[in-house]
């Protein structure tokens, strides 16, 4: 184990290392800590400049209540449910066939187009903009759910194709020979045997691509236009706009924002983590 | 007399007649999961032609061409081009970008001093290092609103550590550092998360073996450790020059690439071009040179995985 494990340093050292623990997180997290404590603070507080120190009076409610009816950031919010949870699911369903497809039939061109899918993961955004535009308002779907849904499937499917064909290709591949043997079409194969088993990487793609689409801000600003189905990113930096002074309310807002991705990574964390390091520790 | 070729009747059917018929079970199978492996991958396809291969031509198509988005197209040839070259703005984003990509490659040694300070077995460990990473889990108009406020020049933390308010986002000098500081938070926690995964996968043989011959502190890092980690290390570097390249969200809600434009980078000057001024074809025109620079660590990554697969 690197480094040396503490248990075998010096008493005086092992003590101050865990006394720089709590120190240490404390500065990292200090941004979060702020946001989360001018999130309770009344105005009256702000007004007063009393903006770092321990809030005197709670208004957690009323400050979170007026984020939340004050202006529309519940709509923001239902938004980015309606606009995240289809987008998960599509780009996962459309990549574990792709994924399916790249890692068990030998075709020509089969290295040709993983490569076409690893490379999309690594195009600039900027340069899809002008025609995405325009494909959405020509098919009618600019500034609709299903516009951004369409989208975002598309421009994920890329990378969770490249997770999940690496993925199948690691299983016994006899296993799936023998269920042709007994006769299994090629559907049946891959809806019963090879999805029960990619359960674990389909829950780690679904809360990485979960966080990626909630968090999205560019995208949400190409392709919608005031408030009708803007999602919550967008409903955030126009609180800013709105209320520089409100720093209360725009931390309110900000929390709301993070609370989704911030506890589907508590709740998920092991399979988080499996996404986000793929492929780093091999190859 | 000729040789009477005798007629030979075979009561077997012959090794080649076997093969055939082999051949054509195999290859009526063997069609049969082509056509299957067609609609399996058809979905993807579809998607990702219309919505990422056909944008990438239509944009290089594009820049080519003088439109604002609603009159008919003219072509112009290289005029956008050699108009980009020429602007003051081109060159402010160039030189950001390379800022940004400089500062940002600091990501990964703070992410693996991180790992390493957290790399212990005390009490309370798991919920630290969760907590470490939490902040790559927020999205970029959070952690840019954040950090706006941070740097308030009124009451603003920073002012208050200093004494005296500095206005970083309004002062061209500041506003790009300011930026990429708040963007070095995330990508640290999200270097630090790798070089962690990686540190477990550590031979602990030859570390132990490496302590016995004497190696400690950093050349057991620098000869040790690290060879161990270079894949780890890799993909901490990718994922940071394309963060890097990709600065998007943090200028737009931060700065909006001002004050007087002075920290924009080729994404957002993209961006700016074609929403803002109605410049599509120039737009176009930046967006294909950033994905000419993109292209190099494209290619280069490609070939790294294709050479794994060969």
């Amino acid at each position: 184990m690197f480094p040396m494990p503490i248990e075998k340093w010096k008493a005086s050292n092992r003590i101050l290392y865990k006394l720089s623990l709590p120190v240490a997180l404390l500065i990292w997290l200090l941004p979060i800590l702020a946001v989360l404590v001018t999130s309770v603070r009344s105005t009256d507080e702000l007004m007063e400049g009393n903006y770092w120190g321990w809030p005197k009076d709670f208004a957690m409610l009323d400050n979170y209540r007026e984020a939340l009816t004050a202006s529309p950031m519940l709509h923001y919010f239902w938004n980015s449910c309606l606009i995240t949870i289809p987008s998960v699911i599509g780009a996962i369903a459309l990549a574990s066939m792709a994924g399916y497809a790249l890692s068990t039939y030998k075709f020509r061109g089969d290295t040709l187009l993983f490569a076409t899918f690893v490379a999309c993961n690594f195009v600039p955004q900027q340069i899809l903009m002008i025609p995405v535009r325009e494909i959405s308002v020509s098919l009618g779907l600019f500034n609709t759910v299903s516009g951004l849904i369409l989208f975002h499937v598309a421009m994920q499917t890329g990378f969770c194709t490249l997770f999940l064909r690496n993925f199948i290709k690691q299983l016994p591949y006899e296993m799936i020979e023998a269920a042709r043997i007994e006769g299994a079409g090629e559907w049946t194969v891959f809806y019963r045997i090879v999805l029960p088993l990619i359960r674990p990487a389909l829950a780690a793609l679904a809360v990485l691509v979960f966080t990626f689409v909630w968090n999205d801000y560019f995208w949400a600003l190409c392709l919608t236009q005031g408030d009708d189905v803007a999602p919550i990113t967008v409903g955030v930096a126009a609180l800013k706009g709105q209320w520089t002074t409100a720093w209360n309310l725009v931390s309110a807002g900000s929390i709301l924002a993070a609370i989704p991705s911030v506890l589907l990574f508590f709740l998920m964390q092991k399979q988080f983590v499996v996404g986000l390091t793929f492929g780093a520790s091999k190859g | 007399m000729p040789a009477q070729t005798p007629a030979i009747t075979p009561a077997r059917p012959l090794p080649s007649d076997l093969a055939t018929a082999s051949k054509l079970r195999r290859r009526s199978s063997a069609s049969r999961r082509n056509r299957a492996a067609i609609w399996f991958l058809a979905p993807a396809c579809l998607m990702t032609a219309v919505y990422v291969l056909y944008p990438i031509f239509y944009t290089i198509y594009l820049s080519f061409f003088n439109w604002d988005g609603m009159m008919k197209p003219e072509f112009i040839g290289l005029a956008n081009y050699v108009e980009m070259l020429h602007a003051p703005t081109f060159h402010v984003a160039l030189k950001n970008n390379l800022t940004w990509l400089l500062l940002f490659l600091l990501a990964p040694p703070a992410g693996l001093i991180a790992a390493l300070y957290l790399n212990q077995k005390v009490r309370g460990i798991r919920l630290i290092k969760t907590l470490f990473f939490a902040p790559f889990v927020l999205s970029g108009v959070v952690v840019g609103l954040i950090f706006s406020w941070f740097y308030d020049p009124t009451f603003g933390l920073l002012t208050l550590l200093l004494g005296h308010g500095v206005p970083v986002l309004g002062d061209p000098r500041y506003v790009t550092f300011g930026i990429i500081f708040a963007a070095l938070w995330p990508q640290t926690a999200y270097c630090m998360i790798l070089f962690l995964t990686g540190l477990t996968s550590i031979n602990a043989d030859q570390v132990e073996a490496a302590r016995m011959e004497g190696a400690k502190g950093w050349s057991m890092l620098r000869y040790v450790i690290l060879p161990q980690l270079r894949s780890t290390t890799f993909m901490a570097f990718v994922v940071t020059i394309i963060g890097a390249l990709r600065s998007f969200d943090l200028i737009s809600v931060m700065s909006s690439g001002g004050p007087f434009e002075s920290s924009t980078v080729l994404a957002y000057y993209t961006y700016d071009q074609a929403i803002k001024y109605y410049r599509q074809g120039y737009s176009a025109a930046i967006a294909v040179t950033l994905f000419a620079i993109m292209l190099i660590y494209i290619v280069y990554q490609l070939r790294r995985l294709l050479r794994d697969e060969g």
